[in-house]
């Protein structure tokens, strides 16, 4: 079960590096679930809490606006956007500089949060470790 | 020399006013858009009362983002 976990943290780092590394637009990312718990974010973890908490309230308040699942909210202000993302349980949440291009900031954070939630594909045997003829 | 000063004013004041009217245009632009699974989308627009609610929230992500 630990190793499970870990496993997932580790899924999600991974995840964040790579959004991070192909997004130029991407300053901040954390990713995190339902209840609020932190899987993984590139700010530290005093901060990663606090994001998280803000963009999860923005999420849950904007979402009683209106009936219908809520999947994407992006805040536009003077000092930047914030990006909130949701795939199931799973969320994201990312800051960029002023008026971003919010449909390829989306289109980065949905890849993100789905090679974050992917499960890692069991390594192939060769015949030799699997005990098969020469 | 009185002219080449008085470019130096005007300049300097055309400045602090554009830097005026650009930092007032971003607060402006300030919103909200919300898209749904259905694939319908909504925009608050930032003056309005119901933004008011959220844009606090955006502003302390940021802040946290960016410490």
């Amino acid at each position: 079960m630990r190793e499970a976990n870990l496993s997932a943290m580790t899924e999600a780092q991974t995840a964040l590096a790579e959004l991070t590394e192909i997004s130029s637009q991407v300053e901040a990312a954390v990713l995190f679930d339902g209840s609020g718990a932190v899987a993984a974010a590139t700010v530290s973890a005093e901060a990663a809490a606090r994001f998280a908490s803000s963009a999860r309230a923005l999420l849950e308040s904007a979402q009683q606006l209106r009936e219908g699942e809520l999947r994407q909210v992006e805040a536009a202000t003077g000092e930047g956007s914030l990006f909130v993302a949701r795939e199931g349980e799973q969320l994201i949440a990312a800051v960029t500089s002023p008026e971003p291009t919010a449909g390829l900031v989306f289109y980065d954070l949905k890849s993100c949060l789905r090679r974050a939630v992917e499960k890692p594909k069991p390594k192939r045997r060769s015949r030799a470790q699997a005990g098969g003829t020469p | 020399m009185g002219r080449r000063r008085l470019a130096a004013v005007l300049l300097g004041a055309a400045s602090l006013l554009g830097i005026g009217l650009y930092a007032r245009r971003g607060r402006e632009r300030e919103r909200l858009d919300l898209y749904f699974a259905d694939g319908s989308m909504v925009s608050i627009d930032g003056a309005s009362p119901e933004a008011a609610r959220f844009l606090p929230l955006a502003h302390d992500a940021l802040r946290a983002a960016r410490s």
